[in-house]
Order: structure tokens, then C-alpha cells, then sequence
């Protein structure tokens, strides 16, 4: 058994599988979020079956690959709908630059209610971002990157679940204010939600991911002179 | 194919460019100088939309073996959970309520009224040029 499952395919293969069944799922009922219910069968697969993350992660590092070109390509939604959002650049400078301080301010203030250590303090700072960025902001701060890589993609987790009717909730209609939103907050996760839904979400968010990243990681070389 | 191989190759140019020094992930560099050369005509829009397309719907999909592999750190993070799920929840929702409204509001005050069919109209026009 331990050849099969420390063999790339297994990793591939469990991978597309639980996210085939999670959209069938999904189709079903439109509640169920799609990466939920992908990575709850593949934790439960891992748990019941004692298989290691080490042999799941030779196939599933091969499936994360792919984000490389997936996050290139968020270039053509950006291209088709830049007329539509070039309009509204001061908009978008503004709302993206207080929303990356709003990230970071509000995990700061966050982690000190809920009396974190320091090291979680520090990796908490940049999770805003999308994960590369994250981890390589975390090492000025002095965090643990992987720490820092965990609170990123657990946060464009719950953002991509719970964006969509919060912003709803709060009045916040329009695509171009939505996509911002999703991708400040939620970088690539939150991206990947809104692509299913608009072209013009999907370009707004994948350009205020690339901008959030580009701004926080100013804001947090500043931050790292003052938090030595 | 040629649509994954236009991809693949400003992903390598990323890496080549982070490799010299430029302080950015090479996903963002890559993206960069992607969309600078589909506005540029360099690259032309019917070469990559069908890869990038079929990339872009199934996105969530490559983010799976991550959010997996974060249960490496589930005995790591018992003794501080309350800490970690308040920063990861307050500072999400914070950002996406803060940066929601202040767009909806700019964007508003922006092109208040009529002016919004007309940019609807414009960005239809571009759409069909492209």
C-alpha cells in the first residue's frame, strides 16, 4: 500500500477526484463550498488511511503547480475588462491601499484579544496577501513563513466562503467594488470564488491581489523597522 | 497547447526575473509582463484564452493540496487557536468590508447618475475591439 499511496498519481489522482465529487456536490447543494468539501475528503482520506503528508504532497505539489500559469492567465480577465475598471483608478488605488492597512491592523489588533505569542503576532501581519508573498514578508517580521503561508490561505479559505453574501449583506453591489474586495482580502483564493461568477469580479480581484501584494509588502518592510 | 506553453513561459520569465533580483513571487512578476503584452498585441488574445480559461474556472482546485497540508500545524497552533482564528477572521473581514464600501463609495461618487450606461457602453466596445 505504501508504494501506491507515496506514488505522484495517488496525490493527483485523490486530488481531482474529492474536487470532481465536490462539484457534483455543490451542484447539489449550492451551499457547500467546493474547496470545503474537497479538502475535507482529502483530510479524511489522509486520516483514516494514516497516510502521511509527505506521500500526499509528491502528487499534490504537482496539482499546486499549476497555480503558476493559473495566476498568469488572471491576465486575460485584467485585459478584457480594463476599460471598465481604468476608469475607476482612483478608486481602486485608494480602496486597495486602506483594505491592505485595515488587513494588517486589524489581524495586529486581533491576535493581541486573543492573547497570541509574539511568533504568531509576527506571521499573522501579512496573510493578506496571496502565499508566496506572505511567506517571504513573514522573515523580515521575524514570523515563521510556514506559519505566515497557513493564516494566508486559511484566510482566502473563509473569505471565498463567506465574501460573496457578507458583501451582499453590507450593500456592496457592484462588480468592480466586489472584486476588490474579494481580492484585497482574499488574494488568489478569493480570485479563483469570483472567476465562476463575472469576468469583470474576476479582473478587478486579480488586479487588487497583485496590488494589495505590492503595497503590503511596502508597508510591511516599514512596519519590520519599527517591530525589530 | 500554445495557450499553456504562452503561460508556462512568462512563469519561467518570472522565476528568471526573481532569480536576478526582482523582490516580487515569480506568479506576479509573470502576470505582469502577461497582461503587459496582451495590451502590447505581442501576444495575441485568441492564442491563450482557451487555456487560460480552462485554468482560471478550476482555480480553486490548485489550492487544495495547500489548505490540506495545513493540518501539519493543527498541534502547533491548539495552545493559540483562539488567537489564530480571531486574526485570521477579523483581518479578512475587516480588509473585504473596508475596501467593499470605500470602492463602492469612490466608484459612486465618481460616475454618479447617467455617465454609468455610457462606461458600460465603452467597456462593451473594448470587449468586441479585443
Amino acid at each position: 500500500m505504501n508504494a501506491v499511496t507515496s506514488h505522484p498519481v495517488f496525490g493527483v489522482a485523490v486530488t481531482v477526484i474529492a474536487y470532481a465529487i465536490a462539484g457534483r456536490v455543490q451542484a447539489r447543494w449550492r451551499w457547500m463550498p467546493t474547496l470545503v468539501t474537497t479538502c475535507g475528503l482529502l483530510m479524511g482520506l489522509l486520516l483514516v488511511d494514516h497516510i502521511s503528508l509527505d506521500d500526499y504532497h509528491r502528487g499534490g505539489d504537482l496539482v499546486t503547480f499549476f497555480l503558476g500559469p493559473a495566476t498568469i492567465a488572471l491576465g486575460v480577465p485584467l485585459y478584457k475588462q480594463f476599460g471598465r475598471i481604468r476608469r475607476h483608478a482612483a478608486a481602486v488605488g485608494i480602496s486597495v491601499l486602506l483594505g491592505s492597512i485595515f488587513s494588517i491592523a486589524a489581524a495586529a489588533l486581533a491576535v493581541k484579544i486573543g492573547h497570541g505569542s509574539d511568533i504568531v503576532f509576527r506571521s499573522m501581519l501579512p496573510k493578506g496577501v496571496t502565499t508566496p508573498i506572505a511567506i517571504e514578508l513573514s522573515k523580515p517580521l521575524h514570523g515563521v513563513p510556514e506559519l505566515s503561508a497557513v493564516f494566508a490561505v486559511l484566510g482566502g479559505l473563509f473569505g471565498s466562503i463567506i465574501g460573496p453574501k457578507l458583501l451582499r449583506l453590507c450593500g456592496i453591489h457592484g462588480d468592480i467594488a466586489i472584486g476588490l474586495a474579494m481580492g484585497t482580502s482574499s488574494h488568489g483564493i478569493g480570485t479563483a470564488r469570483v472567476v465562476r461568477d463575472s469576468e469583470l469580479q474576476a479582473g478587478a480581484s486579480g488586479l487588487a491581489m497583485g496590488l494589495a501584494g505590492i503595497i503590503t509588502s511596502v508597508l510591511i518592510a516599514l512596519l519590520a523597522l519599527i517591530l525589530r | 497547447m500554445i495557450g499553456l506553453a504562452i503561460l508556462l513561459g512568462f512563469n519561467l520569465l518570472g522565476l528568471l526575473l526573481q532569480h536576478v533580483g526582482v523582490p516580487l513571487p515569480a506568479n506576479v512578476i509573470g502576470l505582469v509582463l502577461f497582461t503587459v503584452c496582451l495590451f502590447a498585441r505581442i501576444v495575441k488574445l485568441e492564442w491563450v484564452e482557451p487555456a487560460a480559461d480552462l485554468l482560471l474556472r478550476n482555480m480553486l482546485l490548485f489550492f487544495a493540496p495547500t489548505i490540506v497540508g495545513s493540518i501539519a500545524f493543527a498541534s502547533q497552533l491548539r495552545a493559540e487557536w483562539a488567537a489564530a482564528v480571531l486574526g485570521i477572521v477579523g483581518s479578512t473581514i475587516a480588509s473585504m468590508i473596508g475596501t467593499g464600501l470605500l470602492a463602492r463609495t469612490l466608484i459612486r461618487h465618481d460616475h454618479a447618475g447617467p455617465e454609468r450606461e455610457h462606461v458600460d457602453a465603452e467597456g462593451h466596445a473594448l470587449e468586441g475591439e479585443a
